[in-house]
Parts: C-alpha cells; structure tokens; sequence
C-alpha cells in the first residue's frame, strides 16, 4: 500500500507547506529562547505498514526539519527506483543496502526542534529480527510511540513495542492509533483498540499510557486537530511531546557518581570526573568509596566555569574530596547511609543481540558503569515469549531473545535494580574473542536484597563482629522478587503515600502514647496504619531473643524487616521502640528510600520518666531485680540526625500528635 | 529538580565520552579541521578535563588547500590551550606517492585525505580518532556510533555495528583497529551555534559576511584561490559571503550573506531552506559519496 506509506507531496507542495513554528505564531525566531529548551529522546516502533516512516515525516516537516535539497534528493532516488511519490522513509534509511532492500537495518537518529523541546528521535526497525534494535533505541528513550493501524488493530507486533518499552522502563508510552482516515475517524474504533491494548497493557510495567487518533497522511491530531476527530479531548501528538514531562527516569535519591578518569594535573590537585548518574551532593556532604568502603567528604565540585554548590543527575562534573583515598576508575562514589548492593552473584533480564548463540558458561566480558569485569552467565531461569509474555524453558538465548539469567561477575559490581536506577542496572556483555557487543542486561535485584556491603559498615563502625552479619549473609543468591502489586499502585489506592515513623527513646519518655493518638488520629482520616510495639514483637515474632546487646540488634532488624513488609503494602508504619543503638536504626533506615524513614527521638528529663514509669521496669531496676534497663544503667545513643525530636517535658501528646502531621504524614 | 537545558544536556554527554575516550584508549588524538564542529570538540576537552590540560594531541589532516583563516586560527588555538599538535600532510603523501592528484576543474584533494588520515593514525599508533561528525550533517552519519569500531584497515563496516545502549560505550578492540569516536553526534546545527553564542566561543572569521571574490560553479559560490582550477566561462564577482561549513577551499562553498553578528546567523541557520553540506561538491559526487568514502575510512 504505497499510497498509505507515502505522503503524496511533490516538492512544489512542500516548498508551499513547510511551516515555520516560529512563523505560526506570528512572531520572530527570539534566539534567547533556547536557552529555555529542553530535551526529549523518544523510540517509535512499528513497521511501514503501521505509517511509522510517515508519521517522522510528517513531524519532521511539518517542524521545519527537511531541507529542500533533501527533499529533493529522496525525490530524485524516488522517481529513479519507480516510485510514484516521494518515499519519507528514505530520510530516515541512509544507508546504500536500507535504499536498495527498501527497509531499516538500523537505529537512526533524527532531530528536530520545536522552540520548546529539543527532540531526538530513535527511529528502529520493526521487523522481527531487529528486536535487538528496539532495544538499544528505547534504552535512552524517555517515551516510546508505538504506531497501531486502525484498519488493523493490536498486532503482536504492537504488544512487542509496548513490552519492550516496559522492560526497559521508558516511563510514559504514547499509542498512536494511525490511519484513522481510513476508519473514517470513527470513535467506536478507537476506543475499541483502547480497550485492546489495556487488557493486553496490565501485564506490563508502564504507569503512563497516553492513547492519541491521528492520521499521519493527512495530518490530524499530529501537529493540529482539525475537527474530524472532535470527539477527541486529549492533544494533539506533537502537543503531548512537547508537554510531557521530561526526567521522569531520573532518580534523584541515589547518589551515584561512577568515576570516570582521575584528574591530576599537579600534585596539588586530584579530581574524580565522572557523572552524576542518579543522586545529588553538595560540599561537605559525607561519602563513602566503594569497594574500598573508605569514607570522607566531598570538598569541592569543579567544573570549568566554576565550582558548583549542588550538582544533579545528568552532570558532568568533577569531585574533590577532604581526604587522600586511593580512587580510580571504576570505583563509585556514594553516600554513607545509601550504598548499591555490592555483588558478584545476580539475575537480570538479558537480550541477546548477536548471531552466535550466548554459551553458559563461557567466558565473557561484562561492562557496568565505568567497570568492566569477566562474566559468566550460570543459567538460562527462562526465556521470555515477547509475542505471549509467557514465559519458556530455554538452555540459552538466540539472537533477538530475552531471558532471565543468572549471572556471575569476576570482580563484584555496585549495583542497584534497573527499576530503580537504569544507571546503575543496566549493563552490556561483550565477546571477549571479537569485541562485539553480543548482550544487553537488567539487573533485577534491588540494593535491599543483600546487605552484604551494609554489614561490612556496621562492622567497620562498632569494631566488632556482629550478629547482624551472620543473620544477613546467608543467602547472597536470593534475588529479589518484585512485589506482585506494586507499592504504587497501593498507595494510589490508599490516597496516601506508605511511611515509617520510627519512635526512639527511654522507657517512659511517652513514644506509645504519642504513637497510639497519632495512629488513631490517621486512621480516623481514613489512612492505612500499623502500630508496632516493642512488647507485642517480643510476645511473639522476637519471643527467642533477650535483652543483650546482640539480642537487641536482631531484634531491631527482625522489627525492621517487618516494617518494610507493611510499608510495601503501603501502610503508614509507627514503630515505637527504645531502639538504643544508632547503628541498628541506621540499618533499618537503610531499608527504605530516603525521606519514607523518619526518625523520631521522643525525650524528656530522665527524672519524668522514672517517675512515670508505665511498666514499673524503673521500679525494678531499682531494686536490682533488672539489668541494663535503657535510660537507667543501660546505654542509650540518643539519634544524631533525627527528622524530628519531641520533647515531653514541654510538649502535650496533642501538640506533639499535630506537630508529627504537619510534618510527615499530611500526604 | 532541575530541567538541564538541552545544550547542557548535550554539552554533559559530549564531556562525558571525551572522557570515556581518555580513560578507554592509549593514545587518542582529536581530529581538528579548523571547522566551528572541531573547535566545540576543543571546547568540550578543556571543560572535560579541567584543571588538567588536553590529555591529548589535535591532529589535523592538512590538504594544502586551506583558507589561510583556517590555519591562523588553528595555530593561535594550539598557542593558547597549549595542547599538542600533529599535522599529517596530503601534499607529503602526493609527493611519497602513496596518492595521485586529481587533474581537471574539479579536481579536489578531499578524497586524498582519507590515506593521509590513515597513514598518520598509523604512524601515530592512534587508537582512537575524536572526530565532530554530527547525526543530521548527512544521512550516512545518521547512522554512525558514538563509538565506531573501524578494523585494521580503517574501515567502517556500516551494516554490523556495534549495539550502543544507555550510556555504555564499548571501545574494546584488536591492536592494529581502532575507533572514531563521535561526541557531539547528537548536536544539530542550530545546537551547535546555539551553543558558540552561549558560550562566546571564538570561530574563524570565514564564518561571518565578508566581501571576497567568487565565482558560481553549478549553483556553489566557490572562493578565488590557487588551488581551484576556474574555467574560463566562470566569471569572478565580489559578493558579500560567508561560509557555513569550512573544508577543503576546492570543494566548500560560500553563502551570498550579509550576517556579520552571531545573532544574525542563528537567524539565519533557522530561516534556511538547505542543509549545510548543501553546497558542500565533496558529497554531491553521487548520492553514498558520504556512506562510500566513511566506509574507506574517511572522516
């Protein structure tokens, strides 16, 4: 159907037609204005036949991109090779064999620009063979278009794009339902391919789909509307790429800044370039290095138009630090309290992207962030059917093939789940022999699964061994099974957002009061809570542990385990316990994303206490009948950094209830 | 959270596999032709490196046939950022034998390049080549890696690239091959000017309106100088020109313009109705020519 494929134009037409975006608004090109632009990388998917090559096209000229010269020059190849009207598609196919077989081989690039958004366009082939495509354009896209034919529906080859999307977790997705001239711009239709990809949409992770009728040929709903589709509300296709919200994958929590290459042009300075992949940092801020696990401070961040006083995602910067550690390639700098899992043993999603067949068990090289390491893949878990997303036994993957495997790495590598930083979950397998570029990977395990490198700290901080180690590091080969409801999804449902508010203190110092009015109060304002207590845990879950230092380490990291088992059900988390050592609570900090932990030091005048003494342990610690009562002979390491510090001597339980609100659990 | 601009955005990414290149490869060299591409190239290895210097050499392939703007400008760059330089000679490789000139009106040492550029990587052992080819100069380069493998011939083996994916750019490779690696392949023309009045980055004075002799060959406005060979029937004119691409002085042509500001070019670059190489005679050989000399080895 070349006359579907094609836009009918001649170059007479095009000269007439090519719009300037900033002559639409009546209104100069303003140079200044750029620097107000930003940026959107976005993968269509599709075949010809779905009017993908149209559909660039289409954007590209109708935003003023194609030249004349060019357009003539794909107007000449046109006439030459017999085609009747010009062929878009050969804007996008350079290369000599693209022209002479008539379709894409491989990923192009296309820019245009509008005076809002800088657009980068990964155009990949939508063959079948060409899965491998598909993927390296959408792991830098932010938004994918996946082209539906009207007059066709969802093929597979349509829920091939919108899985692939979803693996590689582009955050929003844009169904385009092309041709709908062809349907006559028939609302019934599109809402029925709607309801199609829906259904078919569940099974995958993309939280933002936007569904958009256009026909690329005649140009509705693509830069304008034209009133055929006035059933239509949403905007226009062009409208929502320049409104879409950008950064979406960015993950600002995280500090992770691989280093790149060390700068040292004089003795007197040694600067670690490399870019901030997720996180921010400021001077001053404390760091850890890993593997060396050696920690210090950020001095300066240098960059050639000066020092900076906060750096973000995306930036290319260089780090000084407060003291002489040996740093080099490879290495990542984190923050002390969020390090990545450090491991050696993983599962990820692989897509194999080369002829020669992947070999467990051989030998290949593997490439992470600034690191680059042997691998071997252990073991095919499954193959995934992309056209069925069922799941298949494999003993290895072919070309164009994605899988579950399991891999091992010669050296450990510092990672997070690709679901939770792409930066630092995704990697590339080569072959060690040729070089090649032969796999694609994504971590699925997330940084809470091992804690391998936490224990490491824990032990570095208190000086001896602790039984937190041996109780964490017996099953360095669990991965991490995502939640068959994700937590989002349950807080949508809630209202609320899930949180853990931790009470530390003194016995008496009033953390189960205060934490019993606020659970009701929250709970009376319809929100998902769940009050955890010292006593009950110790009934039963912790009813094998004592009072000794080691006893109440397992018994925080039991509580905290628990906590987080009900924070990701979306719950409203209060945790009330003496919790006396800031190294335990650091741990369970550690568990949950920063700003959903908060850490309160409930405190009042150890005199009050005593004499409040709600379970008369006072009492018997006075008579010697206890040992070590927190707040009486035991130690307790009052938090250094607590979100919040309620002081009971001067605060009622109805203050300190209202105070907690307003601060952390309003939303 | 802070939305980077898209020239920041670009300018990050450009920094960061300058400085993949500095840490992945032994001896790389940054190709500069004196053209405004190369002169970012330039600008973004000082920002990738500082406070250090360039830990790398510019080199440049020399055709003999340059606007003497482009040489002075090249050589006062090298004086200020005192980085090193190498410039492989096409005039030497005529004289070695290794080419042949070209004979006719046409003739043009643009494709001759392409061994002087080989035999000097090789001389130098370079392994990997910097090079300010960009994505939308030209459909074959539309297709091009950031890092693209070239094999012990100088290559490029355009249907079995390497994969590229997020931000892992794989430079392993046998001795003997090495790499052109392409930092600002994502940047536009307007990015690129956008970005030289941003950051008030000095480019020859070729690229603004200047009076000077041409005459017209085939609808290119082609520059007065000894080495193009002008027939006869091509009259000289003086016209107010600039140049938006500067190459080889045989195969670059001029643009009737009166921009002589840098806000006037933008304005310019954004109401143009041609692409830049559009007056470029080195692609308009055939439609691959670009696909074709790439494939040899060429920039």
């Amino acid at each position: 159907m070349t006359g579907t494929q094609n836009l009918k134009l001649n170059t007479e037409h095009l000269k007439l037609r090519i719009k300037l975006f900033m002559n639409n608004n009546g209104e100069q090109y303003d140079s200044k204005k750029y620097l107000d632009m930003d940026l959107l990388r976005f993968t269509t998917a599709g075949s010809v036949d779905d009017g993908k090559s149209t559909l660039i096209g289409r954007l590209l000229y109708d935003s003023k991109s194609i030249f004349e010269d060019q357009l003539e020059a794909i107007e000449k190849t046109s006439r030459s090779s017999g085609e009747e009207e010009v062929n878009l598609a050969l804007l996008t196919d350079g290369l000599k064999a693209e022209r002479e077989q008539k379709i894409t081989i491989d990923v192009a690039y296309r820019y245009f620009a509008t005076p809002k958004r800088k657009f980068i366009i990964a155009d990949t082939p939508g063959h079948i063979q060409y899965t491998r495509n598909m993927v390296t354009g959408a792991s830098t896209a932010e938004l994918a278009i996946v082209l539906i034919d009207a007059t066709k529906g969802v093929l597979t080859q349509s829920k091939r794009h919108a899985f692939i999307s979803s693996l590689l977790q582009i955050p929003h997705l844009v169904v385009a339902v092309n041709k709908m001239d062809l349907v006559d711009y028939s609302e019934d239709r599109f809402n029925e391919i709607v309801q199609d990809f829906r259904t078919f949409a569940k099974k995958l992770e993309i939280d933002n789909i936007t569904y958009i009728p256009i026909s690329a040929l005649v140009g509705d709903n693509v830069v304008d509307k034209n009133g055929k589709t006035s059933w239509y509300k949403g905007p226009t296709l062009l409208h929502h790429l320049e409104n879409v919200k950008v950064d979406a994958s960015h993950n600002v929590v995280d500090f992770r800044f691989p280093v790149q290459y060390v700068i040292r042009p004089n003795q007197n300075f040694r600067g670690f370039s490399g870019r901030i992949e997720s996180g921010r940092i400021r001077p001053g801020d404390e760091i850890t290095v890993l593997p060396s696990k050696l920690s210090s401070k950020v001095k300066e961040i240098v960059t050639r138009d000066g020092n900076l006083d906060e750096a973000f995602p995306g930036d290319s910067v260089v780090l000084t630090i407060e003291d002489e550690i040996d740093i080099s390639r490879g290495d990542m700098i984190v923050r002390k309290n969020n390090v990545p899992k450090v491991t050696s043993n993983f599962e990820a999603y692989l897509c194999w992207m080369n002829e020669e067949e992947m070999q467990p068990g051989k030998q290949y090289m593997l490439m992470h962030t600034t690191s680059t390491t042997a691998v071997y893949v252990d073991d095919v878990i499954y193959r995934m059917n992309v056209d069925t997303l069922r799941r298949e036994d494999a003993e290895t993957l072919k070309l164009n093939e994605i899988g579950r495997v399991k891999l091992t790495t010669a050296k450990p590598l510092f990672m997070d789940a690709y679901q939770v930083n792409q930066r630092t979950g995704s990697f590339i397998v080569i072959d060690a022999a040729s070089n090649v570029t032969v796999g694609a990977g994504m971590i699925r395990a997330t940084s809470t699964e091992s804690r391998e490198s936490e224990t490491a700290d824990v032990k570095r901080e208190t000086g001896s061994t602790h039984k937190l180690e041996s109780k964490t590091k017996h099953s360095p080969n669990v991965v991490w099974e995502p939640w068959n409801i994700p937590k989002e999804d349950r807080e949508k449902r809630n209202g609320h957002k899930a949180q853990v508010l931790w009470f530390t203190g003194i016995s008496g110092a009033g953390k189960s009061t205060i934490a019993k009015a606020l659970e009701k109060k929250l709970w009376g304002s319809g929100k998902q809570t769940i009050l955890l207590d010292g006593d009950q845990v110790r009934h039963g879950l912790n009813g094998d542990l004592g009072f000794s230092p080691e006893d109440r380490t397992e018994n925080i990291r039991r509580v905290g385990e628990m906590a987080r088992l009900f924070f990701e059900h979306g719950n409203i988390v209060l945790c009330t316990f003496v919790s006396p050592y800031q190294r335990d609570r650091d741990a369970v900090r550690k568990l949950f994303p920063e700003a959903r932990f908060v850490e309160i030091h409930v405190t009042c005048n150890p005199e009050t206490a005593h004499q409040r003494d709600p379970k008369g342990l006072y009492e018997k610690a006075k008579k010697g009948e206890i040992k070590d009562l927190t707040g009486f002979d035991g130690e307790y390491q009052a938090p250094e950094h607590a979100e919040l510090v309620i002081n009971t001597d001067e605060m009622d339980v109805d203050e300190a209830v209202e105070t907690i609100i307003n601060k952390f659990a309003a939303d | 959270m802070q939305i980077n601009s898209h020239l920041k955005q670009l300018e990050d990414e450009g920094i960061y596999i300058m400085r993949e290149v500095a840490a992945q490869f032994e001896r790389p060299v940054l190709l500069f032709s004196g053209g405004k591409d190369s002169i970012i190239m330039v600008h973004l290895a000082l920002k990738a490196f500082y406070p250090a210097k360039i830990p790398f050499p510019l080199m440049h392939v020399d055709t003999g046939h340059n606007f003497p703007e482009t040489i002075e400008f090249r050589d006062k760059l090298v004086r200020e950022t005192g980085v090193e330089l190498i410039v492989g000679s096409v005039q030497k490789s005529i004289d070695d034998g290794k080419v042949k000139e070209e004979t006719g009106p046409d003739a043009s040492r643009n494709a001759l390049q392409t061994v002087t550029l080989l035999d000097t990587l090789k001389e130098h052992q370079v392994d990997a080549a910097l090079g300010g080819g960009r994505r939308d100069e030209e459909k074959a380069r539309a297709k091009e890696r950031f890092f693209s493998h070239r094999d012990g011939f100088g290559q490029w083996d355009p249907k079995n690239q390497r994969p590229e994916l997020w931000n892992l750019y794989n430079g392993r490779k046998n001795p003997g091959e090495h790499f052109r690696v392409f930092p600002i392949s994502n940047w536009t023309e307007m990015d690129v000017w956008q970005y030289i009045a941003q950051e008030e980055i000095d480019i020859p004075s070729l690229y603004f309106a200047h009076e000077r002799k041409v005459f017209n060959r085939r609808g290119v406005w082609l520059a007065d100088t000894e080495y193009v060979n002008r027939m006869d029937e091509e009259s000289l004119e003086k016209k107010t020109v600039r140049f938006r691409t500067i190459g080889d002085a045989t195969c670059t042509g001029a643009v009737l313009s009166t921009a002589s500001k840098m806000e006037e070019i933008i304005q310019e670059v954004a109401a143009a109705r041609q692409t830049e190489r559009g007056n470029r005679h080195d692609d308009k050989r055939s439609e691959t020519a670009m696909e074709d000399r790439k494939r040899q080895g060429y920039f």
